[in-house]
Parts: structure tokens; sequence; C-alpha cells
């Protein structure tokens, strides 16, 4: 096998601290299954074994946003749902990522009308948009590529400056 | 006698005066009761031995516009006993649009009277919990009102502010 190999040769590797750690990160997002319509059918089919999103190490669907790294927002989000949205946004630990799956999340998509938000980046940082209503497990996948590829490129010194999040969790 | 007449011939015996429009349209009856009629109709309408309407389905409202009596509020009832489904209306004024809350003979009412009240702004007199349904607590319009924009009233319903 060539790493072990190559280890075991000599003993020793250098790489950069940046280069490790971006690449374990990119390899082991953990999405946070913002599961809201029907956008999240299409999301759990992108993990069963035919898609299998476990190729890509992200199989870790976590249920609580604590463990999370990466929000997939995906479904219709309401005026009264972005709320909830942001709170569990808020409550996931630096540095975190997020997909807006679906028309819906990205510009309202077909429900023009008062109580959608029209596009979650008002209220988010979006990283990627997703198209499609909803969009193929494929196109997920795309997607998790696409801040797999975005995540290799960020440096320690991206995060250093960047300051914690006061949490209103006693009210919880 | 088939089961449209009798429900007629009983309401209009009862309520001669008091119902002011029976139409049968597409096989579906409804009846238009006087307002402050609408609690002795829906009463009788359920108590009655020949009738007993003793569910409701649906309570919803019409808004008209331009109307004198702005709004009309729907009740869909149902009788296992006749297996017929009424349609009862009540025409109310734009100001105040007020009627009277048949929870009292209904208790599945309540909910679908909290979401009237809150798609468009009906008022329902002696209902035990009148708060809005779908919309934010705090939200001040009525969305399914004709004058209401179908992209509703920017800044309305407050959204989490943007980071960064």
């Amino acid at each position: 096998m060539g790493l072990e190999a190559k280890l075991t040769k000599d003993g020793f590797i250098t790489t950069t601290i940046d280069a490790v750690i971006a690449w374990a990160r990119k390899n082991s997002v953990y999405p946070m299954p913002m599961g809201i319509s029907c956008c999240a059918i299409e999301m759990i089919a992108a993990t069963d074994p035919k898609y299998d999103i476990a190729r890509f190490g992200s199989e870790v669907m976590r249920f609580t946003p604590r463990q999370c790294d990466l929000m997939i927002v995906a479904g219709t989000v309401t005026y009264k749902m972005a709320q909830v949205v942001r709170r569990i946004y808020d409550q996931m630990p630096e540095p975190k990522w997020v997909i807006a799956m679906g028309a819906c999340t990205s510009s309202g998509g077909m429900y023009r009308s008062y109580n959608v938000v029209q596009g979650i980046d008002q209220f988010l940082p979006v990283d990627v948009y997703t198209a499609g209503c909803p969009p193929r497990p494929d196109n997920l996948l795309n997607a998790l590529m696409t801040i797999q590829a975005k995540i290799g490129k960020t440096k320690a010194r991206d995060f250093q400056d960047k300051p914690m999040v006061d949490l209103e969790l006693a009210r919880n | 006698m088939d089961t449209k007449e009798l429900i007629i011939n009983s309401v209009q015996e009862k309520f001669s005066k008091a119902v002011e429009e029976i139409s049968d349209f597409r096989n579906d009856l409804s009846i238009t009761i006087a307002k402050d009629k609408l609690l002795d109709a829906t009463k009788f309408l359920k108590e009655d031995s020949n009738l007993q309407f003793v569910m409701c389905k649906d309570v919803t409202a019409i808004d008209w516009a331009t109307r004198k009596n702005r709004f009309t509020t729907v009740y869909h009832i149902y009788s296992f006993k006749l297996n017929f489904t009424l349609r009862l209306k009540v025409n109310i004024e734009e100001n105040p649009p007020v009627v009277e809350s048949v929870v009292s003979v209904w208790a599945s009412a309540e909910w679908y009277e909290r979401e009237t009240f809150d798609m468009y702004g009906i008022e329902f007199l002696n209902h035990p919990d009148l708060r809005r349904m779908y919309m934010p607590e705090g939200f001040e319009y009525h969305p399914l009102r004709k004058d209401f924009p179908l992209l509703g009233i920017p800044g309305s319903m407050p959204l989490p502010e943007k980071m960064e």
C-alpha cells in the first residue's frame, strides 16, 4: 500500500499543518441535516448505498448541531422557521459551512409568497447553492465536493481572529 | 322526503325569517343564516333528533372585498345520521368583523376559528383562546384578505440579522 509503505520506509513525511488539517477537515465533514421539506428526501437518498455520501466522509448525519461542520438546509424556509434555522446554525461550532439545497432555500423557489423567505442568504452565509426542485442526490454530492474543495483551500490563519459567538444557551 | 328537503323544511320552519338564502349548487346545499341567529341555528342543527349535525368539519371565510357585507364565514358540518354535509354561511360586515363563536356547540371549531381569525381578522366572540394559528405572534396583518399583497409587507416579519 502506498502511504504505509512510504511511512515505514522513511519513518516520517514532511508537510504543513495547514495541509494536514485541511485534508482531515474536508474528508470528515459532518452534516447537520436541516431537512425542512421535500429536499430532505433527496438528502436521505444521498446517504443510501446507491449514492453513498460516505464515499466523501460525510455519512455521519449528526442530529445535534454541536457536532456538525456543515448545515444542509434542505427545504422551504418560512419566516417562522428562519428563526429556528438561525438558532441551530448559531449552535454549530466554528468553522462551519452551509449548503442551500434546492430552489426554495436558494431563492424561495415556486413559493413567491409572503410567508417564505426569498433565499436563506438573507440571514445565513451560504457557501454553495444547489439547483433543482428537488436536486438529485448527485447534485447534492456535487455541492459537497465543492465545499470540500473550498475547505481544502483553508489555512489555519483564516479562523484565528474569529470572535466566539455568544450563545444564549441558558434559554434552551 | 329526501334529505335535502328534510333539512330545508326543518330549518325554514324554525328560522323562517333568519334564513337569508338557500342554494343548491352542484349538489352542495348551503344555507345562509342571519348573523344574530347563528348560535341558535347551529344548536338546532346539532341537537334536533332528525338532523344531528354533530361534526364540524371546517370553518373558513370569504373576503368579497367590494360587497357591503365584506366577509362571509362558512361552516361545513356533517350529519352521520343523514350522511350529509351541509354548508352554513353567515354574512358579516367589515367594521367590526365580529361573529359569535360556535365552539360552545362544536369543540372542534376552536382551531378552525383561530385559523380564520389569523387569515381574515374575523373576531369570534366568546372564543376560549383566540390566538394566531400560523403567522407569528405580533404580526399585524391578515394575509388572506384581498388587500394584502402577495409578497407581504416588507419588514412586517422579522428575520435574524445577517452575519458578518
